[in-house]
C-alpha cells in the first residue's frame, strides 16, 4: 500500500475579503511528483504556504505522515524542518556562502555538529552538481546555481517532502535546463516532490499526477496524459492548450528573429 | 599662525584630558544606543501591538526632544525619584538613551531592506522567529547598517558637548576654562575644532575598516533590489 505523506482537506483562505483557496483537497504519496498548474493568481503559491504552515489556513485540515499539523498547539517550527521548501526568488541567506546555506538548518534546527553537517552539506551540493562553488556567496552565483544551492538546502534536512513554487520563473531561460535537471533527477530518486510551475515539458514528463486548479479550486486532476490528451473538462484543455500555443509562438517568434 | 601653533601646543595637554572624556562619553553613549537600540528596532518590527507602540513611544519621545533637555531631566529630574547621579554617569545615561532611539532608526530600515523573504526561508526550514533574527535576518542587518549608522558616532561626539552644561570635564568644559584662563577663546575653540575634526577622522576610519572587514560580496546589491 503506498504510503500518504501529504493529505490536505478542504482548505479555505481568505485575503483582503477575497476567496483565495475555496476548499481544496489534495493527497500526496510518497515518491510521487505532483505538478499543480493553473493561471496566475489562483492561489497555487497560498496552497503550498499553507502546507508548510507559513501561512495560516482559515478553514481545512491537512496532515503529514498521518499527523494532523492543523492543530493548536503542534510545534509549526519541527513541522516546517520535515517540508522543504524552494522559491521562485531563491531566497538564499546572502550572507552565507553556497555551504553556508546549506549547513545552516543542519546546524541550527537540527543540532548537528559543525562536521558532520559540513560533510552532509557537502555531499547535497555534489548532488546538485555544485560541489565547486562551496565558497561562493550567492551573490557571485548564477540565478541557476542559486535555484540549485536552495535545492540542496532543502535536501539537507531530509525532508518528507520538498514544495516548490514556481522554481524556474524567475531565471533566464538558458539556465532553467540545469534547475528542472536536477529536479528530475530527485523525482527519479524517489523525492516526494509538489511543484507548482508552468514548464508543461517537465509536467508532461516527470509529474506522476497533475492536479489543475483555478480560482481556488481543483478543476481536475489526474496523470499527464489524461489531462493533457483527454481532459474530462473543457476548461482544461482551453488553459493547456492556451499555454501550447504561447510557448510555441514564443518559440516560433525566437526562431524567426534568429 | 605660528603663534596660534605654539598657543595650541601649550594647552594641548589640558585639552587632552577634556578630550579623553568626550571620547569616553561618544563610547559609552554609543554602547549604551546600542544595547537599547537594536532591540527596540526589533520590537518595533517584530513585536506584537503594544511591544511595537513601546518602542515607536521611546524612539519618537528621544528623537523629539533636544538632547539638552534629555541630559536636564537625567541630571537634575532624576533625583526627585530618589535618584541620584554623578555628572558623568547622567551624561552616559542621557547620550546613551537619545542615541539608542537614533540606533533604533538605523537598525529598523536595515531590517526591513533585508526583506521578508529571507524570514520566510529561514522559517521554512524550521527555524523559530527568533533564530531567524539571530542567524538570519541580523547577521545580515548589521552589515547593511553600517554605512547609515556610521553617522550616528559623529553626531554623538559633537552632540556630548553639550554635557559641558552640567560641567562635565569633557573637551568644551575644558575649552571653557583655557579660554577664560587665557583670554583667547577664539584660538582655544578653533583648537577644540580640530581636536573634534581629528577624532571624527579617527571614528570614520575605524568604521570603515570594520566596513570592509565584513563586506560580503553581493550583499548589498542583493539586498537593495529584495
Amino acid at each position: 500500500m503506498t504510503k500518504t505523506i501529504i493529505k490536505v482537506e478542504n482548505l479555505f483562505k481568505q485575503y483582503g475579503g477575497q476567496d483565495v483557496l475555496k476548499g481544496i483537497s489534495l493527497t500526496v504519496n510518497e515518491g510521487e511528483t505532483v505538478v499543480i498548474i493553473g493561471p496566475s493568481g489562483t492561489g497555487k503559491s497560498t496552497l503550498l504556504r499553507c502546507i508548510n504552515l507559513l501561512t495560516k489556513a482559515d478553514r481545512g485540515r491537512i496532515w503529514l505522515d498521518d499527523r494532523e499539523i492543523t492543530l493548536p498547539g503542534v510545534d509549526e517550527d519541527e513541522v516546517r524542518s520535515h517540508i522543504g521548501m524552494v522559491f521562485q526568488d531563491f531566497l538564499l541567506f546572502n550572507h552565507l556562502t553556497a555551504l553556508g546555506n546549506v549547513m545552516i538548518g543542519l546546524t541550527k534546527v537540527l543540532g548537528m555538529s559543525h562536521d558532520k553537517a559540513k560533510s552532509k552539506a557537502m555531499a547535497e551540493l555534489a548532488r546538485v552538481g555544485l560541489a565547486d562553488n562551496a565558497d561562493q556567496y550567492p551573490g557571485q552565483l548564477s540565478g541557476g546555481q542559486k535555484q540549485r544551492v536552495a535545492i540542496a538546502r532543502a535536501l539537507a534536512m531530509d525532508p518528507r517532502v520538498i514544495l516548490f513554487d514556481e522554481p524556474t520563473s524567475a531565471l533566464d531561460p538558458e539556465l532553467i535546463g540545469e534547475v528542472l535537471e536536477v529536479m528530475r533527477k530527485l523525482a527519479y530518486d524517489g523525492m516526494t516532490m509538489v511543484v507548482v510551475t508552468h514548464e508543461m515539458g517537465f509536467a508532461r514528463e516527470v509529474a506522476d499526477r497533475i492536479v489543475f486548479i483555478e480560482k481556488g479550486s481543483v478543476v481536475e486532476e489526474g496523470p499527464p496524459v489524461d489531462l493533457f490528451y483527454r481532459p474530462k473538462v473543457e476548461r482544461t484543455r482551453e488553459f493547456l492548450w492556451k499555454l501550447t500555443e504561447l510557448y510555441g509562438k514564443h518559440e516560433r517568434k525566437q526562431a524567426d528573429g534568429n | 599662525m605660528s603663534e596660534w601653533i605654539v598657543f595650541f601646543w601649550n594647552i594641548l595637554p589640558d585639552l587632552y584630558d577634556g578630550a579623553l572624556i568626550t571620547v569616553r562619553l561618544t563610547l559609552v553613549g554609543l554602547g549604551i544606543g546600542f544595547v537599547i537600540g537594536l532591540p527596540a528596532a526589533l520590537a518595533r518590527v517584530y513585536g506584537g501591538k503594544w511591544i511595537r507602540r513601546l518602542a515607536v513611544g521611546y524612539i519618537e519621545l528621544f528623537r523629539g526632544t533636544p538632547v539638552l533637555v534629555q541630559l536636564f531631566v537625567v541630571y537634575f529630574g532624576f533625583p526627585d525619584f530618589g535618584l541620584t547621579l554623578s555628572r558623568l554617569s547622567a551624561a552616559y545615561i542621557a547620550l546613551g538613551l537619545n542615541s539608542g532611539a537614533f540606533q533604533a532608526e538605523y537598525f529598523r530600515g536595515a531590517i526591513q531592506a533585508i526583506g521578508d523573504g529571507q524570514m520566510m526561508a529561514a522559517r521554512a526550514i524550521g527555524m523559530s522567529r527568533l533564530k531567524a533574527i539571530r542567524y538570519v535576518i541580523l547577521p545580515q542587518a548589521l552589515r547593511l547598517v553600517i554605512p547609515p549608522w556610521s553617522n550616528e558616532p559623529i553626531a554623538l561626539m559633537k552632540a556630548s558637548a553639550v554635557a559641558f552644561l552640567i560641567a562635565v570635564p569633557d573637551l568644551m568644559t575644558k575649552a571653557k576654562i583655557i579660554a577664560a584662563h587665557t583670554y583667547n577663546p577664539i584660538g582655544t575653540y578653533m583648537a577644540v575644532a580640530v581636536i573634534y575634526l581629528v577624532l571624527v577622522f579617527l571614528l570614520t576610519a575605524i568604521i570603515n575598516f570594520i566596513e570592509r572587514r565584513l563586506r560580503i560580496p553581493g550583499l548589498e546589491m542583493e539586498a537593495q533590489r529584495t
